[in-house]
């Protein structure tokens, strides 16, 4: 007889040696946060960094390691509605509140996170050649977070090539061009830019007051990189890209809320409400969001051709109102702090005007689109229990229609997960016109029978 | 005019949504398992906590009110045939204009001695997941009898909570009298390396009892005494028909039926599991309980009924598994043991875990079926191929149109011509690649 199943685990209370090490050192790294976070980063910031960083990351790694490298490569969501964590449970609702109180410190408090601050001194002062603030505290978070989790990402989906290659996609830009990078610009004493982030979703992308553009020469080169690339991103190269690939070019390959989405956010991603309701509030919630962020650069621009004469009393608090709700307690606070009640995608599909925007190219104007595989659906749900966005995919494979969604990330979840095969992304120019249209699974129609193709 | 359906799985649902479209007829659908519509296929995702038995429904709530299909949460005891009616255990009764039974399966039993004891079970209802559910707990072994489809899904949802499984299989090897034999070797080893103790060409003999009447223990043909506290029956299913026993109602293995799908009783027909073909299209069996079937057959009904006379054409054969990581796709003739006139390409991967057979006719060269395990292909595509008797080497020179599999993902069609190449003294070469493109144009063309 063959006992040796027995030390695979399958939920908290079952975890093999190697997991319960693991955790026991991300513990520790979670441990020395808190205490930092008490006020203690301070008096010791380098201890702290390190004890810290490396009991994420080694715990982590040896978690996830231990978790799926000695298990037949496939899908592994055994448990995942039985687990505390990943089901809404005590565990879940506890990690919510930590994280969204940690946004509202970043936030409006800084001064209560001090210790968290203080202890990413000398990481700064190495990167940056200068002391921390709550910014570059939380650009370490983030990309840790990115990377750890998207280590553990590629282990789960280790037989899936599609999902490898986005994911060290999403790693590299978030470590490259939305950690390093910045961070190198500001020890050359120049603006700290975000290349990955650009209008609508950086609301101060194209904004007049942003000293560059009256005089980018005063900013140098950069000045000029910075606006060019301002305008060239969003006008130019996303609908290109958009066209060809569909949004997933930049939601699950580059962009760093999707990043995050993605990595930290996997476990969570089946909490995303399907609802018809829910789709109905997205649809309302996400274009009000790209209305208001282009009325507001709109008036923004009046107001300084005008030298504030034409509607100056309302911009302001136009403006102030739209980074609080929007660019800091929904893209921040909800956005994540909610990852582990509303799903990882909270934010991108109903707050982020850049998948607004992304989403009409898609809907309308690309050749993307998730191919059904004819007949072969069995209506299980895996697709859409474990579609991060709340599409409820099966509603369309169990027709044999093709899925073209204005919200669709084109993660690839929905195949990887499916058991029978049935989900394909795919692109192709023939028929961008038509893709809903065919609806191939019936053999019947009123006409006889025939395949309609 | 007011259809009932008995029945709330896939056949009748789907009848009762064509029947909508259709018309504006009064539906109502009977069922005493479950107050909505759910997912059979997705039992087993539910106990290994991959989903919620709500996500297995794949309408909300409120769909069946605003289609206007009532539905009747009770069991019907006894159709009275001659009056339309139909008598419900709750001790109400419901008219109808015309029957649509869709009442599907149930798991065989054979008789084996303990088969009713406390802790034997099938997997073919909601209550039968609920009931595993309850004898999981401290669960020690399962022992699974029967090795098919549904037994090898029930070793999974066991595995996955470590509970040790004996997997007792009667035939040599898995699934073969379905699967040929290299596929079929591929599933063996696979079980084997999810430490599923598989036992081939073993039977269950008797069910033995403990004290207060519960599984202790199975004895096998072999004589061997296997301690377990669950036993699965999954020797397959058989249409779900003995209420409807010595009614005038025409029934064989299941309900028979014409190609219209109509009974011997005017106004009432029947779908799905429970159905059986009198004549079946040629390469067809009568009574085929999977869930691609019922569902065409639930839209035909539905055409039947509102008045466009629509005889049952499944077309070409096309299935799909998944053997714990395996996934397994075919479309078109692939028996378990190769015929005469057939000839076959089989390529296997080196990790074991994936294999491609194309068959085809010896004579006239064209193809007659893909099997496909860890490769995904695409329906549409073979299913043209099949239905025009394309050449086999025609099929392989255009073979990377069929590929579904992800994109970045290995491609082995090229590797799957050299096979031919070597075998036929042919020299012809892959010209398309994975990918949608000019697959439009070659689904639209005739020919
Ligand atoms: C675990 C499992 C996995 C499967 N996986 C696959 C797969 O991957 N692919 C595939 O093709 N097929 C699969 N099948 C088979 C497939 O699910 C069935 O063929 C299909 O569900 C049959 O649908 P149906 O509508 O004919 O009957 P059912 O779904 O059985 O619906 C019949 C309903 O009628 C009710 N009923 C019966 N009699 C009465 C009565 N007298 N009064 C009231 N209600 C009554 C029953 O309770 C039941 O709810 C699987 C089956 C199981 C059990
Ligand atoms: S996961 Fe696959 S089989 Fe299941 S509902 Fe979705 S498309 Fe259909």
């Amino acid at each position: 007889m063959n006992n040796s199943n027995l030390s695979i685990a399958h939920s908290e209370s079952d975890l093999n040696g190697k997991q319960k090490i693991g955790l026991a050192l991300v513990g520790i790294g979670l441990l020395a946060l808190l205490i930092a976070w008490a006020g203690a980063g301070a008096s010791a910031p380098l201890a702290f960094l390190l004890v810290a960083f490396f009991g994420f990351a080694i715990g982590g790694l040896l978690f996830a390691h231990a978790s799926y490298q000695d298990k037949i490569p496939g899908i592994k969501n055994n448990g995942v509605y039985h687990k505390s964590i990943s089901a809404r449970g005590i565990i879940a609702w506890i990690l919510a509140i930590l994280i969204t109180g940690f946004y509202i410190c970043l936030y409006w408090f800084p001064a209560y996170i001090e210790g968290l601050i203080r202890m990413h001194d000398p990481l700064s002062q190495v990167l940056r050649n200068k002391p921390a603030d709550q910014w570059f505290t939380y650009g370490t978070f983030y990309t840790v977070a990115v990377l750890i989790m998207g280590i553990k990402f590629i282990y789960k989906y280790r037989h899936n090539t599609y999902q490898i290659i986005r994911t060290i996609s999403v790693m590299c830009f978030q470590l490259l061009l939305a950690y390093l990078l910045p961070a190198f610009l500001a020890t050359m004493n120049q603006p700290e830019a975000y290349f990955t982030y650009f209008w609508p979703l950086d609301s101060y992308a194209l904004r007049p007051e942003w000293f560059g553009w009256n005089d980018p020469a005063s900013v140098g080169m950069i000045g000029y990189i910075i606006i060019i690339s301002g305008i060239l991103l969003p006008f130019v190269v996303t609908p290109i890209l958009t066209y060809l690939y569909g949004k997933r070019w930049y939601c699950s390959w580059v962009c760093g809320c999707g990043g995050l989405a993605e990595t930290a956010g996997d476990p969570f991603r089946q909490l995303s409400d399907k609802s018809l309701t829910a789709w109905k509030i997205e649809r309302w919630m996400i274009y009000a969001v790209l209305v208001a962020i282009t009325l507001l650069t709109i008036l923004l621009w009046v107001n300084h051709q005008t030298h504030n004469e034409l509607l100056g009393s309302i911009t302001e608090p136009y403006k102030k109102t739209y980074g609080f709700l929007i660019a800091s307690m929904f893209s921040g606070v909800i956005g994540v702090g909610f990852y582990p009640i509303m799903g990882s995608r909270v934010w991108c599909r109903f707050g982020c005007p850049m998948a607004a925007l992304l989403g009409l190219q898609q809907k309308f104007f690309s050749r993307f689109r998730i191919t059904a595989n004819g007949g072969q659906c069995i209506s299980c749900g895996n697709c859409s229990t474990y579609c991060e966005m709340g599409i409820d995919v099966r509603a369309y494979a169990q027709r044999g229609q093709d899925i073209v969604r204005a919200s669709c990330v084109g993660c690839g979840i929905c195949a990887a997960v499916c058991p029978r095969g049935v989900l394909r992304l795919e692109n192709a120019a023939d028929d961008v016109n038509n893709r809903t249209k065919d609806i191939r699974t019936m053999h019947i129609s009123k006409e006889g029978i025939s395949i309609p193709m | 005019m007011h259809i009932a359906i008995i029945g709330n799985g896939i056949s009748g649902v789907t009848a009762a949504r064509f029947i909508r479209k259709l018309s504006d007829h009064k539906i109502t659908i009977i069922s005493a398992e479950t107050e909505y519509f759910f997912s059979r296929t997705a039992l087993m995702y539910i106990y290994m906590g991959h989903m919620r038995f709500k996500d297995t429904q794949p309408y909300e709530p409120w769909f069946w009110e605003k289609n206007r299909i009532d539905l009747v949460k009770d069991y019907v005891n006894n159709i009275d045939f001659n009056a339309k009616k139909l008598e419900f255990q709750s001790g109400s009764a419901l008219s109808y204009d015309k029957l649509i039974l869709a009442t599907g399966s149930d798991s065989n039993k054979f008789g084996w001695p303990g088969q009713d004891l406390d802790g034997v079970h099938g997997l073919y209802s909601y209550q039968d997941l609920e009931a595993m559910e309850r004898c999981s707990k401290g669960l020690k072994r399962a022992v699974i009898v029967g090795g098919g489809l549904i037994g090898i899904e029930m070793a999974e949802m066991f595995h996955s909570r470590n509970i040790p499984v004996t997997f007792l299989v009667r035939e040599n090897s898995y699934w073969s009298n379905v699967l040929p034999k290299e596929e079929s070797n591929i599933i063996n080893k696979h079980i084997k390396e999810n430490h599923i103790d598989l036992r081939l060409e073993t039977e269950l003999k008797e069910i033995l009892p403990d004290a207060n009447g519960k599984v202790r223990a199975v004895i096998t043909n072999k004589g061997e005494e296997i301690a377990c506290g669950f036993v699965g029956l999954t020797a397959g299913v058989h249409p779900n028909i003995s209420f409807l026993k010595n009614t005038t109602l025409e029934t064989h293995r299941g309900i028979l039926v014409d190609n219209f799908l109509k009974t011997n009783i005017k106004d009432v027909y029947a779908i799905g599991d429970c159905a059986q073909i009198r004549t079946p299209k040629p390469g067809r069996r009568p009574v085929e309980a999977i869930w691609y079937t019922g569902r065409m057959m639930g839209e035909t009904v539905a055409y039947n009924i509102c008045g466009h006379p629509t005889e049952y054409d499944p077309g070409i054969w096309f299935n799909s598994a998944k053997f714990f990581d395996i996934e397994y796709q075919v479309y078109g003739y692939v028996p378990a043991e190769m015929p005469d006139e057939m000839e076959t390409i089989y390529w296997a991967h080196p990790d074991g875990r994936k294999s491609i057979r194309l068959n085809f006719d010896k004579k006239e060269k064209h193809i007659l079926g893909f099997n496909l395990m860890g490769v995904r292909y695409r329906h549409e595509v073979c299913e043209k191929w099949l239905r025009e008797k394309t050449s086999i080497e025609t099929v392989l020179q255009n073979l990377g149109m069929a590929n579904f599999d992800p994109e970045f993902y290995e491609e082995y069609e090229s590797e799957v011509i050299d096979i031919y190449n070597k075998k036929t003294n042919s020299n012809i070469a892959l010209k398309r690649k994975r990918g949608l493109k000019g697959i439009f144009s070659f689904l639209k063309s005739n020919g």
